[in-house]
């Protein structure tokens, strides 16, 4: 694992240096930045074992932060991106605090209305937002003493800095205590609250988390692109991080870095792909969740020693319900 | 006394699962739950841990009434659980269940885990300390690094109990703690349950297999269909004409 984990560094850290012309050093950065926002969807729903579909709703706020604090209030790109995190993580506690009321399919559509919500704001909110016209001119990145972002590569790598500081942080968080509670949580809700935890809190904690990563991609992505439509918070842009985080993987960390490499990677090298994207990741994730559920990461994971997992609490009802014969 | 029922009734539409029951269990004891199948032994212990809200009545712990508070609040006052059907979180090590089990007691959050702080350090050496110590106390040390879910049956049910005393909780309750294993390994865990006792936690048991209970137990109480119809000595208990009815009755 660690070696696999240096391999991988070394690839990314390569990887900018390496690609043939800028416009694939563009879907590079991109592929950073979108790792990052399928990174934050694993929070809450690898970890924490909830599906939102509110996820590209926290990626345009985090985007229009930036891209309007720069544009209309002339604040810098390194300004507005904590900007974007702090707020998309403030409207995902709030939100968080309201969808978390409801559980499995129903928190899933509650958070897909949230989501289409913050989408319409944005396309109708045209005093702001500038509606489907969009947002343009958005300054990047500006130097830091002697480091200059200017370039795709200085800015790919600058992705990938992000990228690799919210792969510590969920790592250190998925081992910590916290992060075993989000997992409990996942696993059973009555067990993780008969041994007393906070089921509520956990949930929200981990929303929150996820949202506060979906605006900081978001927040990145309208830094380099320069300019921002709606489309960045829309429904298609949710299911592509979640068609990301299943295929590397749903809970392992790294699984959704691997996801959006390969699903975002070839989208964007095969074009024929592209005019029938929907039809084939549609149909993607249905083999997906029928035949590998947990994704890539899923067949690396520890093996069992026994081929049927808790199999016995089945026989257990089983023999509770024959004892009335004693 | 521990833990008080009061007038404790639980409706489910017009099924009346548990019928103004009274009951109390001194702390220090050992105290049986038997009755029929769905006479209303599990619903009554998911009041009990707030698992489900109740009709009506009150629940006292402690001399406090906690009618009202949520599953983990109840859990952090001292009172535990095991489910009747082996619930465990069974893609996790034998380890990491007790590990989170101990949770309740740590306080370490977000930050902690992000900067790696000398509190998250010292919490997790305790809680692994701890967890070792319960997963020997209960019989376990060898299977520590294995998943839940690979332990045979009654490893599993083992390890329920560790996860359940982790946190040195003041009352535990044991659903059916011998279901699905056999005479043998039922004398295994007769024994831990009374270590368990030993050490000062107030057990409170429902059991089908009445050996267990009355070798046990000091006092049991019978319910059949949501009602209390007994509520002695197993002495008692044996010779009680409603007892027998029920039992009878519902061949
Ligand atoms: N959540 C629920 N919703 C509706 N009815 C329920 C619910 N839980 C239990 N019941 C009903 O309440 C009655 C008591 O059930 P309970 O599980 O408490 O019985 P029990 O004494 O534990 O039985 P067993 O020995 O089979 O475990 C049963 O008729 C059962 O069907
Ligand atoms: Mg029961």
């Amino acid at each position: 694992m660690k070696y696999g984990a240096g391999a991988a560094l070394a690839i990314a850290v390569v990887l900018p240096l390496v690609v043939p012309n800028a416009y694939y050093l563009e879907i590079l950065t991109q592929a950073y930045v979108f790792a990052i926002s399928a990174c934050g969807l694993n929070v809450i729903l690898g970890f924490a074992g909830q599906l939102s579909l509110a996820h590209a709703g926290f990626f345009g706020i985090g985007a229009y932060t930036v891209a309007l604090l720069a544009t209309k209030a002339g604040v810098t790109f390194w300004a507005g991106v904590p900007a974007g995190i702090a707020l998309s993580a403030v409207i995902g506690f709030v939100v968080g605090s309201i969808c978390l009321r409801s559980k499995g399919h129903y928190f899933a559509i509650f958070t897909m209305a949230v989501g289409l919500i913050i989408n319409l704001i944005i396309q109708k909110w045209e005093s702001l937002t500038h509606g489907h016209v969009g947002v343009i001119g958005i300054p990047g990145p500006g130097a830091i003493g002697p480091i200059h972002f200017e370039s795709g590569i200085a800015r790919s790598y600058l992705a990938l800095v992000c990228l690799a500081l919210t792969l510590v942080a969920t790592t250190r968080l998925l081992r910590s205590p916290v992060g075993r509670t989000m997992v409990a949580v996942r696993e059973s809700e009555p067990l993780a609250a008969a041994i007393g935890l906070d089921v509520m809190a956990a949930k929200r904690l981990a929303f929150t988390i996820s949202a506060a990563l979906a605006g900081l991609a978001g927040g990145l992505y309208a830094g380099f692109i320069g300019f921002l439509g709606p489309e960045s918070s829309n429904i298609e842009m949710t299911f592509n991080t979640l068609l990301y985080v299943m295929v590397g993987g749903i809970g392992s960390v790294v699984g959704p870095v691997a996801g959006t490499f390969i699903v975002y990677g070839l989208s964007q090298v095969l074009q024929v792909l592209q005019h029938y994207q929907m039809v084939i990741f549609g149909l993607a994730l249905v083999l997906l969740i029928l035949f590998m559920p947990k994704g890539l990461a899923g067949v690396f994971r520890r093996p069992s020693t026994q081929p049927t997992p808790l199999a016995e609490s089945a026989s257990l009802r089983a023999g509770s319900s024959k004892k009335g014969d004693k | 006394m521990l833990l008080e029922a009061l007038r404790l009734r639980k409706a489910f539409g017009g099924l009346c699962a548990v019928d103004e029951v009274d009951f109390a269990v001194e702390a220090g004891s050992i105290t049986g739950i038997i009755g029929p199948n769905g006479a209303g032994k599990t619903t009554f212990f998911n009041l009990i841990s707030r698992a489900l809200p109740v009709t009506s009545g009150r629940i006292m712990f402690d001399g406090e009434d906690v009618t009202n508070l949520q599953p983990h609040h109840i859990a952090r006052r001292g009172v535990a659980r095991t489910f009747q059907a082996t619930t465990l979180f069974g893609d996790a090590t034998a380890l990491e269940n007790v590990l989170v089990g101990y949770r309740q007691r740590t306080s370490s959050g977000v930050w902690d885990a992000l900067v790696r702080s000398a509190r998250l350090a010292r919490e997790e050496h305790e809680a692994h300390a701890v967890a070792h110590e319960t997963l020997a106390f209960v019989g376990l040390t060898d299977s520590a690094e294995r998943l839940a879910r690979d332990l045979t049956q009654e490893q599993q049910k083992r390890l329920a109990m560790a996860l359940a005393i982790v946190a040195r909780p003041r009352l535990l309750l044991l659903d059916e703690p011998s279901a699905g294993i056999n005479a043998d390994q039922t004398r295994g865990l007769i024994a831990l349950v009374e270590k368990i006792a030993a050490t000062g936690i107030t057990v409170l048991l429902i059991e089908h297999q009445m050996q267990m209970v009355m070798h046990l137990c000091r006092r049991i109480m019978v319910l059949d269909y949501g009602k209390k119809i007994a509520d002695g000595t197993p002495e008692e208990i044996r010779n009680d004409p409603a007892v027998l009815e029920a039992y009878l009755g519902h061949k």
